[in-house]
């Protein structure tokens, strides 16, 4: 079982804690009906899946229940950081060259 | 006596406690601190089992976990049977009694044994050629056949009446092994005062001291060092030493599961002990001190009851004082074998012979075995053992061929050198490196906060051993965080010589193809189906092994890995490296369902929600059905009534006078603050802005993809609050979907979400005379039509409790919904029940809640809707704000296939015959006469028997539906084609003249 790094909390928690909620900086357009076919396919349709780092987000649902996000690798499953819902896509992510 | 060949004064068990036991029905004397195994073999029996495929005759090939042959079942009573026990492993205690599997009618005389003769039938590769036979043979002939055939053991028949506890701990380190490695690394972190967990999975810590004649550590001989040592850590306070406990997996972050077996090996464990513990162990360091285990030798009959690791013999004696034979021999690759001969005739037992692989070895036990008069042959092999039941002989020859020399024997001590045990720590994700000169796979790269020690980390000899794992311990400890050690390290003053050994098919092993030399004896798979899994094109070790199943047995190939992946890379002609280790999966042993199910079962298996409303309902006789973790009253029989007759009798009365109906499982979500309204506006479909606080109005959340995800009816209690209400099943997943665009999308709004659901307890009382039978019972609240007019909410008090009253309906009559706090819940039901009853009101389920429902054309989501149905399609465009610009599923709503033209709509089928009540989930098509597969045009989602309209009613998703009125369509059925009508969704009173009724 994993721990998770709640940055609301502060503290690593038990994954059973967590849900796991789809991919992270995917806004949604404040003029959404103004979207193309094309845009809105892209925004609700398609996920990128990356064999490595990936940005998501999570929900600490058996805690404090916030919404956060986190990045991740998908073939060790390893947890690399985790930042507060809001916060911009971290420029740098420690351990992994850009 | 405990058995013949108990040799006195050898070994560690007291011979006063004796503890009688049975296998097969024979009874037997074995000693308390016997395992099953020692307690046969004391007795003279070795041949416990037959083999999977060849239902060959086996005994025991080891002392240990490893065990491959010897699984038996322990029956305690008739619920407590037990398969595939290890022999080796389990614990005697007076009265055990224990029976052989796999053979029939007996152990000695088998009829599944004609597999053996029968064998090239089931050569590698057999079930997948197999599956290729013609299809009507697989079915008739050759499954039935290898279901009845196949499986180990027989498992049990009735539930299993055990407890099962579990724990979780946390640690600094964690230690797995409680060998010389383990107990020195242990003692070396816990001197620091780190937590320190210390598992074994025998009953005795100790490891291989338990059979290593010649270890002395701090003055002592080497268990008696254990058990001083581990009884020092047990009375330390920050240290928990676990026996009898398997680390089975090791998951990621220092993550470990292990399982305790409790009181598997008490006579009478007593109700208040569970049967196992799982321990789910978070570690800041692990400390793998889990040891090597003893490969056998690759030869023609390897299999033969009496043929066994030459450690397996040694523990026998040393620790069980069993002797597994009169005369036995040795055939060997390595120097352990050497010590096992020697402790042997120092105890009395004949040993015919050593058969060493090796050409000129030399070494102090050569020459103490040579000293004791053993005849040693070096560069020989033995090519084939005789005897079947139990082994009687070795034929000798030398290794590059030559004369035969049969050597009778009653047991075989064998030894083709030491694997270490890698298991965990391939499972933390580490990776094992090839050692060429040793021949060995050892952990390599690490991918977590653990260090391997010891055998298992290819570390020959004692003093070497103890020395890594002491420094590993106090490093695990220090960098966990803990102070530097003061303790002082074991000290070794003997310890045994250790070699390097053989891999693979030895020179017995065929070529000859009738040959069976085992690699893996408990899927008894040979040397000659490794060899022909490469000729049939396997090449990866992951082929072979599937194509062979080598290694896939429970034992998990524990000493037939490493032999098969050389057979199989010397007949690729690749270096072993090339051809790669197999991956280690969890569990290292298995585990029962038992520990890992631990108290998850039986009614805390899944939590059962229970209304405040559910005593009466269950007083008053209601049959239950389960919606999600509740439980709901369904319908209220009378005395003589069917499920038909009730819900009839509840659908009339209620639309004649009145029913009450519990509807307390609806979710609800309080909505609260200054942009409520806006937040409302974003998550429904609806306008909500204009709604004046004590007034109600459907509904309809989206998900972004325009499609209906949740409904239900909201009252707006203030400018800034919201009662919102949510089908039954989906208030968890609506209250997750508005907290995430909450937090996420507009998080600029000053909106708090709570769920309510479990405060209020709902009554619907619903039919004409509903208000009559409410009025009395009200105070505050205006109930005449002007001021509660329908779908309106008031704050007031009913039977001097505070409610929120609802007018609205979900029936298409008069109706009120009263939400009391859930304690009131049961009182305020039997207030309005006793008052319902001067009016003849009924309590109705959810069935007839249902069916009054569907004759309203009301739907319920997730039903008549599946998660591709948008508001147009469900008739429900009238609920959509036309003037909004913004609601999650805005956008999604417009995609072209959303508007394009022949999507499903809902809409009401009528069959021809009214008495025919179609099946839900019914195809709907156009044309009855068309060729099979037919075009279905739509489906049937809702299906009732309506007593009031004395016709059957349906809804059905059918595309264009709304553009068919009046047109014919056909529902095929098994039984003939349903001839039905379209129709408006509306079945009863379609004006609405009854909502003020
Ligand atoms: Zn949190």
């Amino acid at each position: 079982m994993l721990l998770i790094r709640c940055p609301y909390c502060e503290e690593e928690r038990p994954e059973l804690e967590f849900r796991n909620a789809g991919e992270a900086h995917i806004a949604r357009s404040a003029n959404i009906t103004g979207e193309s076919d094309d845009d809105f396919e892209k925004f609700f349709f398609i996920r990128s899946n990356p064999k490595g780092i990936i940005y998501e987000r999570w929900r600490h649902m058996h805690g404090c229940a916030r919404f956060f996000n986190a990045v991740r690798d998908t073939v060790t499953d390893k947890f690399i950081m985790t930042y507060k819902a809001g916060e911009p896509k971290p420029a740098k992510v420690p351990g992994v060259a850009k | 006596m405990s058995g013949a060949f108990r040799i006195p004064g050898a070994g560690r068990l007291k011979q006063a406690k004796t503890a009688r036991f049975s296998f097969d029905g024979q009874s037997y004397a074995g000693i308390e601190g016997d395992t099953l195994a020692s307690a046969l073999l004391a007795n003279g029996v070795h041949l416990v089992g037959r083999s999977f495929k060849y239902h060959r005759p086996r005994g025991f090939l080891s002392a240990g976990a490893e065990e491959p042959n010897a699984l038996v079942e322990i029956r305690r009573d008739a619920a407590r049977k037990t398969p595939n026990v290890r022999a080796t492993v389990q614990e005697l205690y007076d009265g055990l009694a224990a029976q052989s599997q796999n053979r029939w009618p007996s152990l000695a005389f088998d009829v599944g044994a004609v597999n053996d003769i029968a064998s090239p039938l089931f050569s590698a590769g057999f079930y997948y050629k197999t599956f290729m036979w013609p299809k009507a043979a697989w079915k008739n002939l050759y499954e039935p056949k290898i279901r009845a055939a196949a499986g180990l053991g027989v498992a049990p028949d009735q539930p299993d009446p055990d407890h099962y506890s579990a724990r979780y701990a946390h640690c600094d380190v964690l230690v797995l092994g409680g060998g010389a490695a383990g107990i020195a690394a242990a003692l070396a972190a816990a001197e620091t005062g780190a937590r320190v967990i210390l598992a074994d999975e025998q009953a005795e810590f100790g490891g291989s001291l338990r059979f290593e004649s010649g270890a002395g550590i701090d003055g002592q001989d080497g268990f008696a060092w254990a058990q001083a040592a581990v009884a020092s850590l047990k009375a330390m306070d920050n240290v928990r030493v676990l026996s009898r406990s398997t680390a089975f997996g090791y998951y990621a972050q220092n993550f470990v599961g292990l399982v305790e077996r409790v009181s598997d090996h008490l006579q009478n464990p007593g109700r208040d002990l569970p049967r196992e513990r799982l321990w789910q162990v978070r570690a800041r360091r692990v400390v793998l001190a889990t040891g090597a285990i003893e490969r056998h030798m690759v030869f023609a009959d390897n299999d033969r009851p009496g043929i066994m690791l030459a450690s397996a013999a040694r523990t026998f004696l040393n620790h069980y004082g069993v002797a597994v034979g009169r005369n036995v021999g040795v055939y060997t690759a390595n120097d352990s074998a050497y010590a096992a001969a020697i402790d042997l005739k120092k105890a009395g037992v004949n040993v015919a012979a050593i058969v060493d692989l090796r050409d000129n070895p030399t070494g102090p036990v050569i020459d103490e075995a040579r000293a004791l008069g053993i005849e040693i042959n070096f560069g020989r092999a033995v090519i084939r053992a005789g005897g079947k039941l139990r082994v009687s002989s070795m034929t000798v020859q030398p290794k590059n061929g030559g004369g035969e020399r049969i050597i009778p024997v009653d047991a075989i001590l064998m030894s083709a050198g030491w694997t270490p045990s890698v298991h965990l720590f391939s499972q933390s994700r580490g990776k094992v490196a090839f050692n060429d000169e040793t021949k060995r796979f050892v952990p390599g790269a690490y991918a977590q906060d653990c260090v391997s020690v010891g055998a298992c980390n290819g570390t020959d000899g004692l003093s070497a051993t103890i020395d890594e794992a002491y420094a590993a311990g106090a490093k695990a400890a220090k960098d966990a965080g803990a102070k530097v050690a003061k303790g002082t390290k074991p000290k070794v003053d003997a310890s045994e010589s250790w070699s390097r050994g053989m891999l693979g098919a030895a020179p017995g092993a065929g070529p000859n193809t009738t040959v069976k030399a085992f690699v893996d004896f408990q899927n008894d798979v040979t040397a000659k189906d490794i060899r022909q899994a490469v000729h049939e094109g396997m090449r990866s070790i992951e082929h072979v092994k599937r194509f062979t199943t080598n290694g896939m047995a429970t034992d998990q190939g524990k000493t037939s890995n490493m032999h098969g992946l050389v057979i199989a890379a010397e007949t690729l002609g690749k270096p072993i490296p090339q051809v790669g280790l197999t991956t280690f999966r969890a569990p290292y042993t298995p585990v029962t369902f038992g520990s890992i199910v631990g108290h998850a079962r039986g009614p805390l298996f899944d939590p059962t929600r229970k209304t405040a409303i559910h005593p009466w309902a269950e007083a008053q006789g209601a049959v239950f059905e389960d919606v999600g973790q509740w439980k709901r009253a369904w319908y209220f029989p009378k005395a003589g009534e069917d499920i038909h007759a009730a819900v009839d009798r509840e659908c009339v009365t209620v639309r004649k006078t009145a029913g009450l109906f519990d509807a307390s499982t609806l979710g609800k979500i309080e909505v609260v603050g200054p942009d409520a309204a806006k937040f409302m506006e974003l998550l429904y479909t609806n306008p909500w802005e204009k709604l004046e606080p004590g007034r109600c109005r459907y509904g309809i959340m989206l998900r972004e993809d325009g499609f209906i995800y949740d409904d239900g009816v909201v009252g707006r209690l203030a400018p800034d609050r919201f009662h919102v209400t949510t089908t039954t099943g989906g208030a968890p997943r609506v209250m997750n979907h508005m907290e995430d665009y909450l937090q996420t999308e507009f998080p600029h709004l000053n909106v708090w979400l709570t769920s309510t659901t479990e405060q209020w307890a709902v009554i619907a009382v619903q039919g004409p005379k509903s208000r009559d039978i409410i009025a009395p019972l009200v105070a505050g609240i205006d109930m005449s039509d002007e001021a509660l007019p329908h779908m309106s909410v008031r704050e007031g008090r009913i039977c001097g409790v505070p409610t929120r009253l609802f007018r609205m309906s979900f029936s298409g009559e008069r109706g009120f919904e009263v939400n009391v706090p859930a304690d009131y819940g049961q009182a305020v039901w039997e207030a309005l029940w006793a008052e319902g009853q001067k009016h003849g009101a009924t309590a109705y389920g959810t069935e007839a809640m249902h069916v009054l429902r569907a004759e309203k054309g009301y739907i319920i989501v997730g039903q008549d809707t599946d998660g591709t149905v948008t508001p147009n399609d469900a008739g429900l465009d009238w609920a959509v704000g036309k003037r909004k610009t913004d609601f999650v599923g805005i956008r999604g709503m417009a995609r072209p296939d959303l508007v394009a033209k022949g999507r499903k709509q809902l809409v009401g089928l009528k069959t021809k015959d009214p008495k025919v009540v179609l099946e839900e989930g019914a195809q709907v098509v156009a044309d009855p006469k068309q060729a099979v597969p037919m075009t279905m045009i739509g489906h049937v989602t809702s299906s009732y028997w309506s007593e009031n309209c004395g016709r059957s009613i349906a809804l059905a998703l059918v595309a264009d539906g709304r553009d068919r009125m009046g047109e014919t369509l056909y529902v095929p059925m098994p039984n003939g084609t349903i001839e039905v009508e379209v129709s408006g969704m509306v079945f009863f009173d379609e004006k609405g003249e009854r909502l003020n009724g």
